[in-house]
């Protein structure tokens, strides 16, 4: 392990390379796919061909009697024990959460459920066997789009209607914002459905002795999932041990309590056997939750000098066929999003989730944040167009200043700290934004075929999930706190068990340096445990960019108790009185070191000391060890300026990045290389929304985009260099820290749309639906083409006949 | 069945296949080889990469069968008593992060270096086309294959 040269005196801020790599690096992961344990069997599901249909009859008998197939089950075998999946988020009291059995029963409400299940000797035995089940079903009109899914005319997805929901907000007087307004502008976006796609596929392992279950999942949420199996599935909590081992990424795609887990543990319980089951990623294309799929409509009033009088959102949000864990929240968490870091009068926001017979949305990196940064981001750039003005300005002229922070937002938010100027100042200066758009005007003067475009982001977003009491005036099911032990061991070593869950972020080196700093230990003497609920027994997991602020926060309060504890040993190793104790750079001492009289005694003899436990001060316990769980007081808001220029060729619709800036503020960094690693998965994962991905379901409801030949993740020969740079408001917690995680892709859809909407401008386009490719482009820029020819064509024979 | 003699990671290996046996189910399922992942069954994704004969091929791609008489290495056979030079520039640069595509990534990378041992930033990004990484948006990737280049891993 090393450091680079300019490190800073304490761990916190050095670029110290990851202790995950050796295992990653070198083949010695342990996927969940990679376990083998004896006796055990391979799971493969029969999924529903139809979008929406009655089942009729399923009759596994003929797949059960073939060799090596141990059992097969329809839903019917389990639909006394079999339960629902559970909905932890009613955002409304009169919200329709319909059951959700794991294996369909009655009904199938999207292509890709699961109706059957082989249980067999091996993968390719128990794929086979899926063919001799034999399934009726009586088709029924599926329900595909959210527009019409709420007409009385409208096939009904449940019983009981396809509304699920009508949540509102609203805060100022919103009619006097907008009548007199002497700009009001409306738009209507669309935020396609997207396929999270972490690169490991789902995988689970379930494993009974006796009455307690072992399950392994490739899961982002160990300990959610374990309280969800006990909470409802009616099994004992104390007999329930999740692991998630080494995971390969989540996204938001693996803060699921899924069918598969569910079944897998019925299942291993009734034959007595542990069972696998690993998706294929064409099955997973179907039935891991989608994320986005909002219809948005915006409306923004402002004066003419740009200034936002109000806003007001109307969203329809695809439901899909049910309610997952979180699915009717993430355009929740959106809503208060909408105002970004402007300054309005009124603010209005009302969202319908609707069902549909598609695959369930459910959160997606960023989860309702991108989404409303997209919105208000693309109208900020229609009110710099509408007022001629740069897109920059009219931001700056509607943005928090910097002195203003902390400032309560229109949404009741309390930003706890920003510096919108100093991002933009540097991202203006890296993208040398004056220059280019110089070229842009020059260019656009000749008529340039390749267009230059140049894409505004000012971005910033809510993350840390988050202080209890908020998610409980939002009616979320749980708390957002987060818990941490630190084990002080004989030797002086140190474990620190986590309740973050891990799945590619790096807690096991950024953990290790911030508890480094905390107690004066080496960083190469620390280990963090995590992702076994039999370890790490207590926790919220990882999810929502709150690791760091809530999760790494957990571990310095823990540290602190240790402080505290080894203080006391310490006074009594050096015959002190407490309270003339210092503690400091992983030493206890007392007078002026090295000054004569001075003594100190190091916390790893403390350690010593304490394990042998021989002379410690009456009533002390003879331990150091400490757990804390830290419940956050506010979100954790970073923010930044990510400029896109592209290159668009009027010709082809061909679009190309040109070169991406991103400033961003994130507050203290602990790992400035994990960090950037952050910040360009984001931003990658966003120019993937706005270029290439888009799940498309046919008229039918077929899922047109199984595999990655349809569902276009970008390469690297896709994807541009990026220019990083970032700016720090410290935060407000003792760390000073801000969430990472999703703010790379919450900042930079919008930035690359509106960059191709910024070159295609004078041509008279003022919107694209992603994803941008190139044949949405050339379309757009042909219609526009034969509309300034007709509007010409009519000027022009006008012109004739005078 | 099918018998078939495939030399992996330096030790050779006699076994009869089903011939649809997939080469990367022999390495994971039969040799118990799980360095080697799954990332998706349409041989886009490039996780499942291995160097077969030294050239770089989608163990998804690849029946267990077509590998007979052949040479693999994956990604636990590479390191020689120390870690490859992509192994050391992959963890220099951060050039992971849930490591899932890292072992295909490693292994193309390699490919890619034996052919071109100074490629630009723009051939890397042209020879990793195949492989996926839905984590680090491939700027370091790109960083730690041309770090590896300079440390000489494709002379």
């Amino acid at each position: 392990m090393t450091a680079t040269a300019e490190s800073p005196a304490t761990e916190i801020g050095r670029a110290r390379t990851r202790k995950e790599d050796a295992r990653l690096v070198t083949g010695q992961t342990t996927w969940t796919d990679n376990l083998v344990l004896p006796g055990m069997l391979h799971m493969a599901f029969l999924r529903s061909p139809y979008a929406h249909a009655r089942i009729t009859s399923v009759d596994v008998s003929a797949a059960k009697s073939l060799p090596g197939v141990v059992a097969a089950f329809s839903g019917a075998d389990f639909a006394e024990e079999q339960g629902s999946l559970p909905c932890a988020w009613p955002v409304t009291p009169d919200i329709v959460i319909p059951p959700h059995p794991p294996m369909a029963t009655e009904e199938v409400r999207y292509v890709g459920e699961a109706v059957a299940v082989v249980v067999a000797r091996d993968r390719y035995t128990a794929a086979d066997a899926l063919a001799s089940i034999d399934v009726s079903y009586e088709p029924l009109e599926p329900v595909l789009d959210i527009r019409t899914a709420l007409d009385e005319s409208s096939p009904k997805v449940h019983e009981a209607g396809n509304k699920s929901y009508e949540w509102v907000f609203a805060n100022g007087d919103l009619d006097a914002a907008f009548s007199g307004a002497p700009v009001v502008i409306e738009r209507n976006y669309r935020q396609q459905r997207l396929i999270p796609c972490a690169m490991e596929p789902r995988a689970v392992v379930s494993s009974w002795v006796g009455d307690d279950v072992t399950l392994w999942s490739a899961t982002q949420i160990p300990h959610i999932l374990r309280f969800a199996i006990a909470a409802f599935f009616g099994i004992p909590e104390q007999s329930i041990r999740v692991i998630a081992p080494d995971v390969g990424g989540g996204f938001g795609s693996k803060l699921q309590v899924t069918a598969e887990e569910v079944l897998a543990v019925l299942i291993s319980r009734r034959l007595g056997k542990p069972v696998k089951w690993t998706e294929s990623r064409s099955e997973g294309n179907m039935t891991v939750h989608h994320g986005r799929d909002q219809w948005q409509r915006i409306r923004i009033a402002a004066d003419s000098d740009g200034k936002i009088r109000g806003l007001s959102v109307d969203l329809l949000a695809d439901m899909g066929a049910y309610l997952m864990l979180v699915t009717p929240g993430v355009p929740i968490l959106g809503a208060f999003m909408f105002p970004a870091i402007y300054k309005m009068d009124a603010y209005s926001f009302r969202c319908t989730g609707v069902f549909t017979t598609k695959m369930p949305t459910d959160a997606y990196r960023g989860a309702g944040r991108p989404e409303a940064t997209f919105a208000i981001e693309r109208i900020m750039d229609e009110l710099a167009a509408e007022l001629n003005l740069d897109p920059l300005e009219v931001r700056e002229r509607n943005w928090i200043r910097h002195e203003e922070f902390p400032y309560t937002t229109i949404c009741g938010l309390t930003y706890d700290s920003g510096n919108y100027e100093a991002a933009t100042a540097r991202a203006k200066e890296l993208l040398g934004y004056d220059q280019l758009r110089a070229e842009q005007a020059e260019r656009n003067a000749r008529g340039d075929s390749v267009r230059l475009g140049i894409g505004v982001s000012t971005y910033t977003e809510m993350c840390g999930l988050a202080p209890s009491r908020v998610l409980g005036s939002l009616s979320y099911g749980a708390g957002g706190w987060e818990h941490a032990s630190i084990r002080m061991l004989p030797t002086g070593k140190v474990e620190v068990v986590t309740g973050s869950s891990a799945h590619g972020q790096g807690h096991e080196t950024a953990w290790s340096q911030i508890v480094a700093d905390q107690l004066g230990v080496p960083f190469e003497d620390i280990r963090v445990l995590h992702g076994d609920t039999q370890i790490s027994h207590k926790g919220m997991d990882t999810y929502g960019s709150r690791s760091l602020t809530v999760g790494g926060m957990a571990v310095v309060s823990a540290c602190d108790k240790v402080i505290a504890k080894a203080k006391v040993i310490a006074s009594a190793m050096l015959e002190a009185p407490p309270e003339s104790v210092e503690f400091a750079g992983g030493k206890f001492s007392v007078g002026q070191s090295g000054a004569g009289g001075g003594k100190d005694v190091s916390i790893q003899e403390v350690a010593l000391a304490t394990f042998a436990a021989h002379n410690l001060p009456d009533g002390v316990e003879p331990s150091l060890d400490s757990d804390a769980t830290y419940d956050p007081e506010n979100f954790s808001f970073p923010h930044g300026t990510h400029l896109c220029a592209t290159e668009v060729d009027t010709e082809t619709g061909m679009v190309t990045i040109r070169s991406y800036v991103a400033v961003d503020d994130i507050g203290k960094v602990v790992n400035p290389l994990i960090v950037e690693g952050q910040v360009h998965g984001g931003i990658a994962q966003g120019i993937g929304q706005a270029l290439y991905e888009e799940a498309v379901y046919d008229e039918a409801g077929n899922l047109l985009t199984t595999t990655l030949a349809d569902y276009l993740l970008p390469s690297a020969a896709d994807l541009p260099s990026y220019i990083t740079d970032r700016t720090e408001s410290p935060a407000g917690n003792r760390l000073g820290v801000k969430g990472v995680g999703e703010a790379g892709t919450i900042a930079s859809t919008p930035a690359v749309v509106n960059a191709i909407v910024d070159a295609l401008r004078p041509l008279g386009i003022r919107d694209i639906t992603m994803p941008c490719t190139p044949e949405r482009v050339w379309r757009a820029i042909e219609t526009a083409r034969a509309s300034a020819a007709a509007s010409n064509g009519a000027a022009n024979s006008n012109g004739g006949a005078a | 069945m099918t018998k078939i003699n495939v030399t992996v990671d330096g030790v050779s290996y006699v076994d009869e296949v089903e011939p649809r046996l997939l080469l990367v189910h022999y390495l994971r399922d039969v040799l118990g080889k799980t360095g080697t992942p799954i990332g998706c069954d349409t041989s886009n994704c490039g996780a499942c990469t291995v160097l077969m004969d030294g050239v770089s091929v989608k163990s998804c791609a690849v029946l267990a069968v077509q590998a007979d008489g052949t040479e693999i290495t994956t990604i636990e056979g590479l390191a020689n008593g120390e870690w490859h030079p992509l192994q050391k520039a992959f963890n220099a640069e951060h050039a992971l992060q849930c490591g899932y595509c890292t072992p295909g990534m490693i292994l193309a990378s390699a490919d890619l270096l034996r052919d071109n041992p100074n490629p630009t930033d723009e051939e890397i990004r042209a020879g990793l086309e195949g492989n996926l990484c839905r984590c680090t948006g491939y700027e370091n990737i790109v960083r730690a294959v041309r770090r590896a280049a300079q440390a000489g891993a494709g002379q």
